[in-house]
């Protein structure tokens, strides 16, 4: 976000119904210039929706979408200056990659020749200037992809829109694609805005991130403030793996609550407004906070014993039940088995925790 | 099949074969029964000498095609000159079925696409609609259309009733009438295969082209018409050939003055009157001529093909 004084895209109070059923029930929300901007949920969360109304393929139910302080959810795709890469790319069958990467330049006037020759840049860009007389059918998907991207990018949109476009990708490509996506945000710097259902994703592309499930917006904020700080249940849950469990607020006092959890064990978690005392809430504890000794550590100590240990490369993921109480989940990093005990199945142990790394959530 | 055929050895192999000739043989047997034999069946009478009450006699002569290009015939006395006659009826039929092709495809594209962007549930209603005249017999229903179009016909009352028109169109008798009438006659051929590949068309690459600043037209010329092309050509070619050929339209529809080849051999045929070899001939020509004009579509479409 180099210049965050400008906004490219602002929705207002944006709603999509489909008969009875509302897709989308007053979505607020602007994207900054030169941002790459996640929409990340479920599937059915509205996300896909609300991406195809900023690119005119729906429309716009009640409210308004800005593009640079231009109304623009009245006008037809084609008067959009925002392009769109496709989930399964949608790329023209039966021209060569140089005439689907030059299509939208000779839409917008450039002659034949002019449109062909930015082509072959925009080719070259994605590194596949030797293919570009082939047909789409005759590349990989990856290659595919690319041509995609070429294709949104060669008329220089205000916005782009990307709408899950490396799904269909094996995991390695996808990890390669991602990286390449960023990078080329940055070098063309224009705004990216983005659609996915994996929360992985997601943080490792985004400036910023809406949360979205049921047709609205649960969060907005950095990847680090949607995982470090989930507002409710629903977003602790689909970001990163983590333990959410019931609790019973106890007290409240400037801003850390007491709490206790099944079988009587005592936690005090940051608490969050809008919670009283006496209700029963949820708590989020991220499973790399956590971590056993035979000994309680830190002030935040809870005993129980050790159920599994599960070996996953990088980290190994300890079981643990808490005398007649709930269950956590910790992780510990394979590099850090040095300072880090990994106690054996059945061994009676201490789950630690800082202070502050337990969050109660709004349901 | 075929791969396990192949790994099981030649005992399997020569099961598969033998198999494979009896399935096959009722293509065959269609192949060349009902569609081989009465073509070269054509192709000889075509060469035979006529018979007075009909019929022929088995004797090789060129005169039926002699008769069909030039006037007091190319072997007489006098210097033979071309014989208009029949070349302009079969130039007529052309044009006619060319016409309308055109007809068909105007009306039939609009309608395949309209069934084919209709919820999945109720497009095999609209299919089954399309075929409903179908059941009537094409006699009955070309007949029906001279009824509706005549002067004193429901169409002409109804213009002359809101004031359009003072006096009835002369529809009848005229090419107009036709063609309309083939048109009515082949619509299907040319709704059932253009739906089926609309059908099959991804409409993702429309709104990829919306979205790459491309208007309506523009999107129905260089990304939809080109993705169901194959689906034209066949419906083209499923109006054309048989209009070509037709002879109900044009002989209820059209009168003596829009006589088509169809019209022509089927007379050679009837009662007495007719010339057996003459008809054969005139439909071996016909022949020739659709498949010529079928290859010349072809290797146009392949040289549109090589060039993008």
């Amino acid at each position: 976000m180099s210049d965050t004084s400008q906004i490219a895209i602002d929705v207002r109070d944006a709603v999509k119904r489909y008969g009875d059923f509302t897709a989308l029930k007053q979505i607020s929300l602007s994207i900054m210039d030169n941002e790459f901007f996640t929409l990340l949920g479920p599937s059915g969360c509205g996300k896909t929706t609300l991406l195809r109304m900023i690119a005119g393929f729906e429309d716009v139910t009640e409210g308004a979408i800005f593009l640079y302080g231009d109304e623009i959810e009245n006008l037809p795709p084609n008067k959009r200056p925002v392009n769109t890469v496709f989930q399964n790319y949608a790329l023209f069958p039966h021209m060569t990659l140089l005439d689907n990467v030059g299509f939208g330049l000779e839409m917008r006037g450039a002659s034949k020749s002019e449109a062909r020759r930015k082509a072959g840049e925009m080719l070259e860009l994605v590194q596949l200037s030797q293919f570009s007389a082939r047909k789409p059918s005759q590349l990989s998907g990856g290659q595919q992809q690319r041509v995609a991207l070429a294709r949104a990018l060669a008329p220089r949109p205000k916005v782009l829109l990307l709408d899950e476009p490396l799904s269909a990708l094996d995991l390695k490509l996808r990890k390669a694609m991602q990286l390449e996506l960023k990078h080329l945000q940055r070098e063309t710097g224009i705004t990216f805005i983005f659609v996915t259902h994996d929360q992985e994703e997601a943080l490792t592309m985004s400036d910023r991130i809406a949360v979205m499930s049921a047709g609205e917006m649960q969060q907005l904020g950095t990847p680090n403030d949607i995982y470090e700080r989930p507002h409710n249940k629903f977003v602790a849950d689909f970001i990163g793996e983590t333990n959410l469990l019931e609790v019973s607020v106890d007290a409240v006092h400037e801003g850390r609550a007491t709490c206790h959890l099944g079988g009587g064990h005592e936690l005090t978690c940051n608490a969050v407004t809008g919670i009283g005392v006496g209700s029963k809430v949820h708590m989020s504890v991220r499973p790399e906070r956590l971590f056993t000794s035979d000994a309680p550590v830190e002030a935040e100590s809870l005993k129980g014993k050790v159920v599994e240990n599960v070996f996953i490369g990088t980290d190994i993921s300890t079981i643990v039940n808490l005398d007649d109480g709930p269950q956590f989940t910790i992780r510990t990093s394979n590099s850090d088995r040095g300072n880090k005990r990994i106690f054996d199945q059945g061994a009676e142990v201490f789950v630690n925790m800082e202070l502050g790394a337990a969050r109660l959530l709004v349901d | 099949m075929a791969a396990g055929a192949a790994s099981g050895g030649s005992a399997a192999t020569d099961t598969y074969k033998e198999a494979r000739t009896w399935l096959l043989m009722p293509a065959w047997i269609t192949l060349s029964f009902l569609i081989l034999a009465p073509v070269l069946l054509m192709l000889v009478y075509s060469f035979l000498t006529k018979e007075f009450r009909g019929g022929v006699v088995w004797e090789f002569s060129l005169s039926a095609y002699d008769q069909f290009f030039f006037d007091r015939g190319l072997f007489g006395d006098e210097p033979a000159k071309i014989e208009w006659t029949y070349i302009t009826i079969f130039w007529r039929s052309i044009w006619q079925a060319g016409a309308a092709t055109l007809l068909s495809l105007l009306i039939g594209f609009p309608t395949a696409y309209f069934i084919a962007t209709q919820p999945e549930r109720v497009r095999p209603m609209w299919v089954f609609l399309i075929t409903i005249p179908y059941w009537v017999n094409l006699l009955i229903r070309t007949v029906s259309m001279k009824f509706l179009l005549r002067d004193q016909g429901p169409l002409n009352d109804l213009l002359i009733s809101t004031g359009l028109i003072d006096s009835p169109l002369h529809i009848v008798n005229t090419n107009f009438a036709v063609q309309l009438g083939l048109f009515y006659s082949y619509l299907p051929f040319m709704v059932l295969p253009i739906y089926a590949a609309v059908e099959r068309y991804n409409f993702t690459l429309s709104e990829a082209a919306a979205d790459l600043y491309a208007s309506k037209m523009t999107i129905l010329r260089r990304v939809l018409l080109p993705a169901v092309k194959p689906g034209v050509i066949a419906g083209c070619i499923l109006v054309f050939v048989p209009s070509m050929g037709s002879f109900l339209a044009p002989d209820l529809l059209g009168g003596a003055k829009n006589f088509m080849i169809g019209s022509l051999i089927e007379e050679q045929f009837k009662g007495n009157a007719g010339n057996w070899p003459f008809g054969a001939a005139a439909s071996m020509i016909l022949l020739t001529m659709v498949l010529i004009i079928l290859l010349i579509f072809a290797r146009q479409q392949a040289k549109a093909e090589k060039e993008t």
